[in-house]
């Protein structure tokens, strides 16, 4: 009874000092990342600053995305903010889903928002999503390890160059490996990897006309060279590492490299967790010379969906959750390497922050991809790691499921590759693309 | 000598009873263990067993974070509302169909059944369109009503099977002494097939306690579940394993000793009539 007491107490005292009419109760769906859970800690500051309160539903990724997709398309009005990604934020403000965000206040500064964010949450021009955090991906090596094989990274290598480090730096005996990489399918896992590879290497998911291209030259060298890269010098059993096996191989000192997300440079520099904390180079991720890097773009962003009964209230959420305030606000509690990063453009003129060692790198890698401009060739879609049309959930689910076999030696390079054409080709006229 | 391989022979029954069960319980140990780890000894390779500093932070951290009592106190409205509901309306049919079988009556029994093989995700959406126009989005009424029509077909088919034990002719005899259906069913039927009810309501109340996909689908805030209290530890960019093992012993917790203290039924109730 005392915490409902204490919090209708702090929300009356609360309505007072901001003098609102009426104060809303904002449920809001998120996921289980570290900034996010920060933000629920620090949620009094906004009950404080404006008289609403916050309801938190906190589901993992995949079971947020079913969750508010269900909520969304039959309008069931249970969430008033969304926590949603890159992927879906053009697509559902196309389909008129999401509540306009063009009119921020001025103070709100939304021109400081990075551009890159900014573009791929918008669609035509709309600002439908205001991103929490950003995120780029990169490599992350071993400075002993490859200073003991006589290296050096380069800070925009090539991937020739990563694989000649891969190879000095491996030694199974030891249980240290080259390269760890993502091999897990799911479309948000190793296709989100494999994507970036193939963009790379000049390779594309579809022509002008939305023909799929996974049988091209291009597709067969990247998808060779990773499968060659990861089997020759990754860890054993790489058909199955994610996200979380790859950043647990490497806090145990067993990856020479990690080329994922830019969020992870906190989790390997955590010498709480990491045994290697101290060990840790950053770099570009690689390219061949064709002009595009093998670096993806994410955003995790509140958006407000549209028929909401409290628009006002969570716009206000929006505001202080996204804004330059807030970011100051974690600074003073947590620290500054515990900053939401990846939103802002200030944050990175920020002297202060500039000091954390992976700033640098996580802004050059943010600003080194263009979701309107993903590949060598063009393309009819927005999107870097993924295609930002409906039908890509699918076709990224089955393709990973290709892509593992491959990796579990259960088929070749070339069987995946037809594969993966024929599911997308069939998929995609089924789509009556 | 017979006697000798006799003892032999039970010796490597218990042996290998006790193996099999620790292996199927070892994932839940695991979990426990995990819970009283850091982060950083949750991932170890190796993988530390008994000796790594015991540690509450984790518990500490998710009592901190989640309000479990709201979550522990849905779950335990929603499993006990649904099972109770759920038998009051299977006694009844189980007692028709036990009793005065019709021609259809194992076309309707195996029909029941065979709402069970469709996959949850195929309604979901007409289930979810009914509850925004009934509003029992995020209701504990909402999910206790769910939950019993997903498991009345198991409470009718199990309650069915223990009615069919009892011979038809107690019935008939107190029918002949003036027991009108009421008192049939709730004098002379519940009372012989209390064991079996007790099983029945024991299994179902394991089985709406774990359901994750409903549970999970239909709430958000308000009447949200143990089963949303695990998934809200979930995290698939971090390692979170020890918050996420805590937060799934406290979970399985209420129902593990429920289940510890009532096996005798359980068992009872899950062989019976399997040896005969």
């Amino acid at each position: 009874m005392l915490p409902t007491k204490t919090l209708r107490t702090a929300l009356a005292a609360s309505l007072l000092a901001a003098g609102t009419a009426s104060a809303d109760i904002l449920t809001i769906a998120t996921v289980n990342n570290g900034d996010m859970i920060r933000m629920q800690g620090l949620t009094q500051h906004f009950t404080a600053k404006t008289g609403h309160s916050v309801e938190w539903v906190t589901l993992e990724e995949n079971v947020l995305r079913q969750r508010v997709t269900t909520d969304i398309t039959t309008k069931g009005g249970t969430f008033d903010i969304l926590t949603i990604g890159m992927y879906e934020t053009p697509i559902w403000g196309a389909n008129g889903w999401l509540v306009s965000l063009n009119d921020m206040p001025a103070s709100y500064d939304t021109d400081d928002i990075l551009p890159a964010m900014r573009g791929g949450l918008s669609h035509d021009g709309t600002l439908y999503a205001a991103p929490f955090y950003g995120e780029s991906s990169m490599i992350m090596y071993r400075t002993d390890l490859m200073e003991s094989a006589g290296m050096e990274m380069p800070e925009a290598p090539t991937w020739q160059e990563v694989e000649a480090a891969a190879a000095a730096m491996t030694d199974k005996d030891n249980e240290i490996y080259g390269v760890c990489l993502r091999g897990k399918a799911g479309w948000g896992e190793n296709m989100a990897f494999i994507t970036t590879v193939a963009n790379s290497f000049g390779a594309r998911w579809f022509d002008e006309n939305w023909t799929p291209q996974v049988d091209s030259a291009e597709w067969k060298e990247a998808v060779s060279f990773y499968y060659n890269l990861l089997t020759n010098y990754g860890p054993p059993g790489a058909s199955t590492n994610g996200f979380n096996e790859n950043l647990s191989l490497f806090q145990q000192g067993k990856c020479g490299m990690w080329i994922d997300a830019t969020v992870a440079a906190s989790f390997v520099t955590n010498p709480n967790d990491s045994t290697v904390a101290d060990k840790v180079g950053f770099a570009l991720a690689p390219d061949t010379g064709l002009g595009k890097r093998s670096n993806w773009l994410w955003a995790w962003a509140l958006g407000i969906p549209a028929g909401t009964q409290k628009e006002e209230a969570a716009k206000q959420f929006i505001e202080w959750a996204t804004s330059k305030d807030y970011l100051a606000l974690v600074a003073e509690k947590e620290g500054w390497a515990n900053v939401p990063p990846g939103s802002r453009t200030s944050l990175y003129e920020n002297p202060e922050y500039s000091q954390i060692p992976f700033a640098k790198m996580t802004l050059d890698s943010i600003n080194a991809a263009d979701p309107n401009d993903p590949t060598v060739g063009d393309v009819p879609y927005v999107g870097i790691q993924y295609v930002a049309i409906p039908e890509w959930q699918g076709i990224g689910t089955a393709a990973g499921q290709e892509f593992s076999a491959m990796l579990a030696g259960q088929q070749t390079v070339e069987e995946a590759l037809a594969n993966v054409q024929q599911l997308t080709a069939e998929e995609m006229e089924a789509a009556g693309y | 000598m017979a006697r000798s391989v006799t003892t032999q022979r039970k010796v490597f029954n218990t042996l290998l009873a006790w193996l099999i069960g620790l292996l199927i319980f070892f994932p839940i140990l695991w979990t426990i263990l995990t819970s009283f780890k850091t982060e950083a000894q949750a991932i170890n390779d190796p993988p530390l067993f008994l000796f790594f500093d015991w540690t509450l932070e984790n518990y500490a951290v998710v009592q901190d974070r989640s309000n479990y009592t709201r979550y522990l106190w849905n779950s335990v409205i929603i499993a006990i509302g649904s099972t109770i509901l759920g038998v009051l309306i299977a006694i009844p049919a189980a007692w028709s169909m036990a009793f005065i079988p019709s021609r259809r009556t194992k076309d309707i029994l195996l029909w029941m059944l065979s709402t069970k093989m469709l996959p949850a995700v195929g309604v979901l959406y007409p289930i979810y369109l009914l509850f925004i126009q009934l509003k029992l989005l995020d209701s504990r009424l909402g999910l206790t009503i769910i939950l019993m029509l997903i498991n009345l077909p198991i409470i009718v088919w199990m309650l069915y099977t223990y009615f069919r034990e009892i011979p038809g002719e107690i019935l008939e005899a107190a029918r002949m002494d003036g027991a009108g259906l009421k008192d049939e069913i709730l004098h002379v039927l519940t009372p012989m097939a209390i064991p079996g009810i007790a099983s029945t309501v024991l299994l179902n109340v394991i089985l709406a306690w774990n359901e994750a996909f409903w549970t999970l689908n239909l709430t958000a805030a308000k009447a949200a579940p143990l089963t949303a209290f695990i998934a809200s530890y979930s995290s698939p960019e971090g390692l979170f394993y020890a918050k996420l093992s805590a937060a799934s012993t406290m979970a399985i917790a209420p129902i593990l000793i429920l289940g510890w203290f009532s096996q005798k039924q359980l068992v009872r109730g899950l062989t019976f009539g399997a040896v005969k």
